[in-house]
């Protein structure tokens, strides 16, 4: 359900960009979606179908989403580890004082468009 | 001819919503309203412990009350019964959340010159929340006991941002293997700063801590 919300985000943010650069269509938008952000592709895919067909601007329109790796830092021996395969604890040292560098990005990377020629 | 190109955007799809929660909160500033932020999973308790919050606190600041629900208006209907005051339910479509421009959407329903206090009981959920500013001046959640001690090691980012957990439904501890100090400890590893508060709704014990964080918190941030 929560990717609905993420859809109705994304539609707002792409329409305003198309309105600004005299877009007519718009055929592809990327995503780029970092592991644990807690967005489910299959869904917001799902999710994008139904409500970018409703839009003029957007019918038919791909949603491609790019997944980024989850990244954690230790800071007991200051070394970086995949965060899904080790959660919490790191596989370095084994200690837990460890924090999320990244992976938790929900981002519009590119559109890819039609516009009328000027 | 229709010339084809990309466009590059590189935003995240929260940005406007942080920028809509930061000149919400200017404005409510402004305006005397200290808006609370209240969150849990469905059916924790959080009309109930409304209720009993608020007839503590009622005659001593003015207080409101916006229900988030997907699709009904019990909840707004319980409160305005129970303890009298301004409450308005929010339609939230079907979203999982709420998210600053329909706070304020709600807010604008509000009498607001008469309110010192404003209180969003959020959608029952614990993840998407969480990552949705909503332009309140604090964050609450109340975690019952049912639900067991181990939800700050699940749902990290929920307990991260909130300045007080309340721990509901401590009368049925009893039937649980809830270990409330365990549960502490992992809300502390969250957020260190977290106030933990133990209640139960329903008799209304330990409800007084909580009325009185409330006003403690209303009132600094007036005369800040
Ligand atoms: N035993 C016990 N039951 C409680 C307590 N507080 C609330 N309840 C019961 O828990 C149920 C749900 O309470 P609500 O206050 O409606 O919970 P809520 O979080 O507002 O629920 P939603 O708005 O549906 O998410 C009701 O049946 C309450 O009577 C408590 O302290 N102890
Ligand atoms: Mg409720
Ligand atoms: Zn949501
Ligand atoms: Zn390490």
């Amino acid at each position: 359900m929560h990717e609905l919300g993420i859809v109705f985000y994304i539609i707002r943010d792409v329409k305003e960009v198309a309105e600004q650069n005299n877009v007519k269509r718009i055929s592809k938008v990327t995503m780029d979606i970092g592991e644990v952000s807690t967005v489910i592709p299959e869904y917001l895919k799902d999710c994008w179908r139904w409500a970018a067909d409703k839009e003029e601007v957007l019918r038919g329109c791909e949603l491609e989403v790019n997944t980024l790796p989850a990244v954690s830092f230790c800071e007991d021996c200051r070394k970086e580890f995949p965060t899904v395969a080790h959660g919490k604890t790191c596989p370095h040292c084994s200690g837990g004082n460890t924090y999320l560098l990244r992976g938790n990005e929900v981002e519009i990377r590119d559109i890819e468009v039609y516009s009328n020629e000027q | 001819m229709d010339q084809v190109g990309v466009i590059e955007i590189k935003k995240s799809v929260f940005a406007d919503n942080e920028q809509d929660a930061n000149a919400l909160r200017a404005e409510l500033k402004q305006k005397g309203v200290y808006l609370l932020n209240l969150m849990s999973s469905p059916g924790s308790g959080k009309t109930t412990t409304l209720i009993q919050t608020i007839n503590r606190i009622k005659d001593k600041i003015r207080v409101a009350v916006m229900e988030a629900d997907i699709d009904s208006d019990v909840d707004a209907i319980k409160i305005k019964e129970a303890t009298g005051i301004e409450s308005i339910q929010l339609h939230t479509g079907g979203m999982c959340h709420l998210d600053a421009e329909m706070t304020r959407q709600g807010l604008d329903n509000l009498t607001l010159e008469n309110t010192d206090l404003a209180i969003l009981e959020n959608v029952g959920n614990l993840v998407c929340p969480a990552e949705f500013d909503t332009g309140s001046c604090r964050n609450a959640m109340i975690l019952s006991v049912p639900e067991g001690h181990d939800k700050p090691l699940k749902y990290p980012l929920m307990f991260s941002i909130c300045d007080v957990v309340v721990i509901n439904k401590i009368d049925v501890m009893p039937y649980f293997d809830f270990d409330l100090e365990k549960c502490t400890e992992y809300i502390h590893m969250r957020n260190p700063k977290a106030k933990v508060i133990p209640i139960c709704a329903k008799t209304g014990e330990g409800v007084d801590a909580f009325a009185q964080w409330l006003l403690d918190e209303v009132h600094e941030w007036k005369n800040q």
